[in-house]
């Protein structure tokens, strides 16, 4: 058991803060949003370095009992939402290829989008989009249930109870989500990527794109490179780390009484994007930068 | 599966000075300067009004928070443990929650063999045999595929009981058990406790050292427990049933009146 791993982040000075009263200056308005964004940062910083501790420290431990759960967090994070997934990559190949061809027709460009159809939705779909949806659905379907279900079980006592019978928290709720949801994540937006591909180029054909299937897909090959490979590998295994870390962290990290799980829950939704989108713009400057 | 438990020094229980916290709000002192030594199969009877620090003092006393003041020992080790090494000294000490506060996403065999699946690294078939005993010493075998949301609250907290007798801890601390149950569940916790008190089979015969908070003392009454009260912060060792009669203090004496036959 971790010294103080559920109730570091809940004082009277962390409550005296995020309970206050609106201010009545500008000013003070401003400082203390400041102060709780960094409070925030301090706390999911932490959650997320005793979580990766305990990972580390408990490998193998108890795995007959942790397995299981692991297992059942990557069939919720990723097998049990593929068939949604898959619907939503045939769209998003609607999507991107309609309206290039529609906007190649319009300017009298439909040599070039011929040309560069394959690079687009490598642009498009496999840099940008692709993990960033798969980012979002997740923490829709799964990311909401694990605070709700989390901030429940914290409400009713249930972490108490891990803690009287000598299991890690952190250890049994935590550690499976986080290591579900980023196996999950990869896989599914594997899945999305390689499904919206394939459907950008029956869209394609569709609409009378004069493009063969072994041009586009040599378009394809010749757009991507070994680092996207890379980033699309680290950045959707981070993508499911920071959901379930907010997520778990808003559920089990503080106190809480029924009636603040829905509150919770929004707050972690909020935050999760929030890193998402920044961890994206911290892959692209890293893809400008390589 | 039965261990041997391991040779320690000291009494169950040993506190010197402590002020206790609260779980929700840990610079709160629930009650301060206690003293107290409960030796190996002692019943102790903490009694106390709704509010008095009962729960709080029990989550110290069970290891899961340290004292805000003074030490305390259990079995010769300084408490609260939170290293893995020392970790099979804390789970000596077994926790019987007042609300059961039992996983409900678990079924009830689920629940009951968690902490030794976790502890031994074993699948819920290696522990069937512990499970099934358990679940016919607490009567819940008909519920044992049942989550504990389908389930009435006077079984929901022998689940409870049952989960926290799994590891078979030395000392077994409950909170509140009997609040709201009806007679029958009552006659049934009573006659239970008061066996694992002498040495139940389930113990291998060991008596069993028990600590029960409670708002009323009446159903506790009986030659070989102690009693203690928790009132304005303070803990007050009473002595024995004679000595809780016997008392001056008003709200002893109400927590004491009027003895009903529950048996």
């Amino acid at each position: 058991m971790q010294k103080g791993n559920a109730s570091t982040f809940d004082s009277p000075r962390v409550r005296f803060v995020m309970r206050m009263p609106v201010p009545q200056f500008f000013a003070n308005y401003l400082g203390r949003k400041l102060f709780r964004l960094l409070l925030t940062i301090q706390g999911l910083g932490a959650f997320a370095l005793i979580t990766l501790g305990v990972m580390i420290k408990k490998f193998g431990a108890a795995r007959h009992v942790i397995r299981p759960l692991v297992y059942r967090e990557i069939s919720r994070s990723g097998v049990r939402l593929l068939p949604m997934f898959l619907f939503l990559a045939v769209t998003l190949g609607l999507l991107i290829v309609g309206q290039t061809v529609s906007w190649g027709s319009k300017f009298g460009a439909t040599h070039t989008v011929t040309q560069y159809l394959g690079t687009i939705m490598v642009i498009g779909v496999v840099r940008e989009l692709g993990p960033l949806i798969a980012a979002v659905l997740v923490l829709a379907r799964i990311g909401t249930a694990n605070v709700v279900e989390l901030g429940t079980a914290r409400a009713l006592g249930e972490v108490e109870a891990l803690e009287a019978l000598g299991i890690d928290p952190v250890h049994y709720l935590v550690v499976p989500r986080v290591i579900g949801m980023a196996v999950g994540m990869f896989a599914l937006t594997v899945y999305l990527i390689i499904a919206a591909l394939a459907s950008g180029y029956l869209w394609a054909f569709l609409q009378n794109v004069p493009l063969r299937p072994g041009d586009y897909f040599g378009q394809l090959a010749a757009a991507l490179n070994g680092l996207d490979f890379v980033l699309l590998a680290c950045k959707t295994v981070a993508f499911g780390f920071i959901i379930a870390i907010v997520s778990c962290y808003h559920g089990l990290a503080q106190p809480l009484r029924l009636e603040e799980v829905s509150y919770a829950t929004v707050r972690a939704v909020a935050q999760s994007v929030i890193a998402c989108v920044l961890i994206d713009a911290l892959f692209i400057v890293l893809y400008l930068a390589t | 599966m039965t261990t041997a438990p391991k040779t320690s020094t000291g009494p169950a229980i040993e506190m010197c000075g402590v002020s206790v916290g609260s779980m929700r709000d840990m610079d709160f002192i629930a009650v301060e300067g206690v003293n107290w030594t409960v030796a190996r199969g002692d019943f102790w009877i903490i009694s106390g009004l709704q509010g008095s620090g009962k729960t709080d003092f029990l989550m110290l006393t069970g290891g899961m928070m340290a004292p805000a003041k003074g030490c305390y020992y259990s079995f010769g080790e300084e408490m609260p443990i939170f290293e893995d090494d020392r970790l099979q000294e804390r789970l000596k000490l077994g926790f019987v929650f007042e609300s059961g506060q039992l996983f409900n996403h678990l079924t009830v065999s689920e629940n009951i063999s968690l902490p030794l699946r976790y502890h031994h690294n074993l699948t819920q078939a290696d522990t069937a045999e512990e499970t099934q005993r358990l679940l016919e010493l607490t009567e819940l075998a008909p519920w044992a595929d049942s989550t504990p949301g389908a389930m009435a609250r006077n079984w929901q907290r022998r689940v409870g009981l049952a989960r926290a007798l799994m590891l078979r801890p030395e000392v077994l601390l409950l909170d509140n058990p009997l609040a709201g149950l009806d007679l029958r569940h009552r006659a049934w916790w009573l006659n239970l406790l008061e066996k694992l008190s002498r040495g139940h089979e389930w113990m291998d015969g060991r008596p069993m050292t028990l600590v029960v908070a409670t708002n009323d003392l009446r159903a506790w009454r009986g030659e070989g427990r102690q009693f203690a009260l928790l009132k304005d912060k303070h803990f007050t060792v009473l002595g024995g049933w004679k000595q809780v009669e016997a008392a001056n203090d008003e709200l002893v004496r109400e927590l004491a009146a009027s003895v009903p036959h529950w048996d």
